[in-house]
């Protein structure tokens, strides 16, 4: 049966295919959705075959530096002497934001208000319960139980651990000291869930629960979001416009490599938990058509994935940015020595 | 009685031979003629030489691929051997922010939840095994032991997801509650009942361990002569005396290794075990807290890794794993020894 | 006793029930014909899991030509040839060894030998780790079974002048057959559920398998993204993908056991 279904298959009509051209790149797994999206419509329009595959953020590492993919992908960014060291480039491609969610009877979906203090407290097993003073004094009016707090977050490495402790390890001191910033950590308290998807369904199930995911999938599971006390003193809710607002507010053109992490951007609006996706590059290309091909993909992306990229709830960088990421491409990327990108304008 | 029987074949082997031999001596051609093959027998003689050729090649194949797997293994811990030596294997830490590692939470539960998983397992095939050859009408015995079989079929993501969202709440609602409510003052369930945590980990894996036991037990079984069973009961054996004292006996050996397939299932399994084990790098003796065993901790942070004394950590994971391995496998070839010993082997 | 062991089998048919139950409710929504037909796509757009289908099922048939004979002939190697042997006994060591490595680290082994010197992903890699991970188990279970046949059989062969390779081939495979087949069942149902080997050896593609020699579409890496994504069609794609994979180790199960029983005949 497997046969004469595969033979289906086959042999029913498809799009036009990659006889051109296939482009590998690996890495991030929070992208992945939005690079596969983009991957798929490029490929109805062009026939080029961009294939990503999520393998995580240290696997694309890895694989652009044994060579084995066109691309890498990574949540975290390189600092410069390491891109420098390896010979490749980094530039953002997508934003994202990561939601502290909770699970309180008789708290609304954005109800609730964090401070920093708070929000690491509570994560560093210093805030124990519910009804603490810390969190009342900031939510007058709330009827908070006394119920202990019982924390969640990730058992696996991943990207979106590593934007929610890099805010951490901003805006506390003993968290910098304690626990640091990394994919994976050693974390003071709460229980483990498998993926965004665990962490969901943990928090969901226990009462006085609060944990951290994607903004895709407090969305997608309608998750009680909490609204977080940003750098200019404003309780900002975590939605599209202020992801783009704390990457628009961000200090790009001073950012060596692009080396930003997005968290605490200054801005009224920005949301602090706020993170950027890297592409990985080397910078000299071996062959020139494909580096061309590929950053053809990329700047179809820019100019025309916005739509594509919102369907899926993620957050398409600023037009001010993408012009420095094309500045780049210009400057550095080179194949035999001759550029390879030449900038529209 | 069987240790009779061995002796019994093997001089009875030799006996044959020499009757043949001897039987044969008229019609021996002489010693030019012997040198002399005819075709069909040199054919034959050099598809023997391929035919042993060939099965050792491959047999060899498999120790150079562990040789090969145990040499990558080594070389990729050496980092991590180099900077924690022997304290890897007794701490409990696991930062991989400050780059300190250690395994014993990882060993600690590697062991019991594969412990925990043959307890479960193995009673549970062996009476399946029973039940499907001599128990079972055919039709029965045809339809449960496909049922069973399937169970190997299913992948081992599904274990992890339908453990996570569908087992999980069943085992805290059912039997981590009331176990705690009546059994709470021993330390082996305490700690909150989450649904998830080792004891849950181990009973996915031992539905994991089920069918590869009792496939093989259940053929294991199914091989014995039915001319031994048969004199048995004619000798006026009941049904559980046949089945102890002949077909288990008789088939030992393939049920060891029926065992052994198993216990490597659950000591490697990886994706299932990750997802509701919880992840957590200490070592509690409740069986309701979270753990983590070598392999899960390979899964859910290797491709996350990034700073190369991280990787070499989890690499080394690895290595003790197949140290693991090497150590239960040379008690069981200890133990192999006793039991053929004192059972003999088959007829 | 029979109480007992039908409650044991009840038991074990429970679980299963209950798995299946669960996977087919899930799933059953996914099973429609584009599902058969049409490439992986993007959430939220209509599409199916044909070229992972493929991409699976072309993967596990090289992983099991490789795979199965190298384990039969290893376990045969070890029933006729080196049951006493120091040779046999390090074999013996080594096969029960592998069979608990995890496939993770299988994947990563043959990543390093397959992937790193030729610098791309490859379906051959993916075949070769799968097929790493089926030698054990199948040369284990043939070792065991070929162990039972008994000893006066092999003998009454080789004494009327049978040659060895025939014997073992011909007549001691014959008996044993059932639980040689069983054998090889396992093993390939060990392997279409694994992800770990292949994420870095076949990786996984958005594509048609046109070659194995470049990133392959395949159906366990697959589920494993849309299960772990946010999105209630790709879940929904997941649970399908996985019915598909049980049922299809099923029929080849039931069909393996027909061609044993008309061969018998």
């Amino acid at each position: 049966m497997f046969f004469i279904l595969s033979s289906f298959a086959v042999f029913s009509p498809h799009p036009p295919e990659a006889h051109a051209q296939k482009i590998n790149g690996a890495g991030a797994t929070f992208p992945y959705p939005v690079y596969s999206k983009w991957a798929f419509k490029y490929n109805q329009i062009t026939g080029i075959g961009v294939n990503y595959q999520s393998i995580g953020s240290g696997g694309g590492i890895q694989q652009i530096k044994a060579k084995t993919v066109d691309f890498g992908a990574s949540d975290a960014p390189l600092v410069k002497s390491e891109l420098d060291k390896i010979g490749i480039i980094q530039f953002p491609m997508v934003i994202g934001g990561v939601v502290p969610v909770i699970n309180l009877p008789g708290i609304k979906p954005g109800q609730l208000k964090l401070s920093p203090e708070t929000l690491s407290g509570i994560f560093l097993g210093k805030i124990k319960k519910w009804n603490d003073p810390s969190i009342r004094v900031i939510n007058p009016g709330l009827a908070l139980p006394n119920r202990a707090i019982a924390v969640v977050h990730r058992a696996d490495g991943s990207g979106t651990t590593w934007i929610f402790t890099n805010y951490l390890d901003k805006v506390s001191p003993e968290w910098h000291n304690r626990v640091g910033t990394d994919k994976a950590v050693s974390w003071p308290a709460g229980v483990a869930g498998k993926g965004n998807e665990g962490v969901a369904a943990y928090v969901q199930r226990i009462n006085g629960s609060i944990g951290y995911v994607e903004y895709a999938y407090a969305l997608v599971n309608k998750m009680n979001y909490t609204l977080l006390r940003n750098s200019a003193g404003e309780f900002s809710s975590p939605t599209v416009e202020n992801f783009q607002a704390a990457a628009a507010n961000a200090d790009w053109k001073n950012a060596p490599g692009f080396y930003l992490v997005l968290t605490n951007q200054p801005g009224k609006n920005s949301w602090p938990i706020t993170g950027a996706s890297f592409i990985l590059l080397y910078k000299e290309q071996k062959n020139a058509s494909q580096a061309k091909a590929m950053l053809d993909f990329f700047d179809w992306c820019f100019r025309h994935g916005d739509s594509a990229a919102r369907q899926l709830d993620y957050v398409p960088l600023p037009q001010s940015l993408y012009d420095l990421v094309e500045d780049l491409w210009t400057k550095e990327i080179r194949s035999n020595g001759r550029p390879v990108w030449k900038m529209a304008k | 009685m069987y240790k009779r029987q061995n002796t019994v074949i093997e001089e009875r082997t030799d006996f044959s031979s020499k009757i043949l031999l001897f039987t044969s001596l008229p019609f021996y051609p002489a010693k030019e003629e012997i040198m002399e093959l005819n075709p069909i027998q040199k054919y034959n003689r050099a598809l023997d030489y391929l035919f042993k050729g060939t099965a050792a090649f491959f047999a060899l194949l498999i120790v150079a691929v562990m040789i090969g797997i145990l040499l990558q293994l080594l070389e990729n811990s050496l980092p991590a051997i180099h900077k924690f030596g022997f304290s890897f294997l007794f701490s409990q830490e696991w930062n991989p922010v400050s780059g300190k590692f250690g395994a014993a939470s990882s060993i600690y539960g590697t062991l019991i939840s594969t412990v925990i998983a043959m307890i479960l397992a193995v009673p549970l095939s062996l009476v399946i095994a029973l039940f499907l050859v001599e128990l079972a009408p055919p039709l029965i015995g045809n339809l449960v032991g496909n049922a069973i079989e399937l169970l190997a079929a299913i992948p081992s993501i599904i274990y992890g997801m339908w453990g996570l969202f569908v087992f999980a709440p069943f085992m805290e609602k059912h039997i981590q509650i009331p176990l705690q409510e009546h059994f709470g003052f021993i330390p082996l369930f305490q700690g909150p009942p989450m649904g998830i945590g080792m004891l849950s980990a181990g009973i996915i894996l031992a539905l994991m361990v089920l069918p590869f036991v009792c496939a093989v037990m259940r053929d294991v079984f199914r091989m014995v002569p039915s001319v031994v069973k048969e004199a048995s009961y004619g000798m006026g054996s009941t049904t559980w005396e046949v089945t102890r004292r002949v077909t288990i006996s008789y088939g030992v050996q393939g049920l060891l290794g029926a065992i052994i397939l198993g216990l490597g299932r659950a000591i490697g399994e990886t994706m299932a075990v990750t997802f509701v084990i919880g992840n957590s790098h200490s070592i509690s003796p409740s069986l309701f807290e979270a753990g983590n065993t070598i392999a899960s901790t390979l899964a859910n942070e290797f491709t996350e890794a990034d700073n190369p004394i991280y990787l070499s950590a989890l690499v080394s994971l690895g290595l003790v794993l197949f140290l693991i391995t090497f150590v239960i496998q040379i008690i069981a070839h200890f133990w192999l020894k006793r039991i053929r010993k004192s059972m003999g082997g088959g007829l | 006793m029979k109480i007992v062991s039908g409650l044991a089998s009840f038991i074990g048919i429970l679980f299963l029930t209950w798995i299946l139950f669960e996977v087919v409710r899930k799933g059953a929504g996914a099973l429609n014909i584009s599902f058969f037909t049409e490439l992986t796509s993007p959430a939220g757009i209509a599409g199916g899991v044909a070229n992972a289908i493929i991409g699976t099922v072309l993967i596990t048939l090289l992983a099991a030509l490789i795979g199965v004979p190298a384990g039969l002939f290893a376990g045969v190697y070890l029933s006729e040839f080196g049951s006493y042997s120091r040779l046999g006994s390090l074999v013996r060591f080594s096969i029960n060894v592998m069979i608990g490595v995890p496939s993770i680290i299988v994947g990563l082994f043959v990543y390093t030998i397959l992937v790193l010197p030729f610098k791309h992903f490859s379906g051959y890699a993916g075949a070769a780790a799968l097929a790493i991970i089926m030698m054990p188990v199948a040369a284990r279970t043939t070792e065991d079974m070929l162990n039972l046949v008994p000893n006066s059989l092999k003998e009454s062969a080789l004494a009327l002048g049978t040659p060895r390779w025939r014997t073992t081939l011909g007549i001691v495979f014959r008996a044993a057959k059932t639980g040689l087949i069983t054998g090889v069942l396992l093993a390939v149902a060990r392997v279409s559920g694994e992800t770990a080997p292949l994420l870095f050896t076949a990786m996984n593609s958005q594509y048609w398998p046109k070659s194995l020699n470049e990133p392959t579409a395949n159906l366990t890496i697959t589920i494993f993204n849309y299960a772990m994504s946010p999105y209630a069609d790709w879940q929904e794609k997941a649970w399908g993908a996985s019915l598909l994979i049980m049922t299809g180790v099923l029929l080849l199960t039931i069909l393996a056991r027909i061609l044993a029983k008309e061969a018998k005949k």
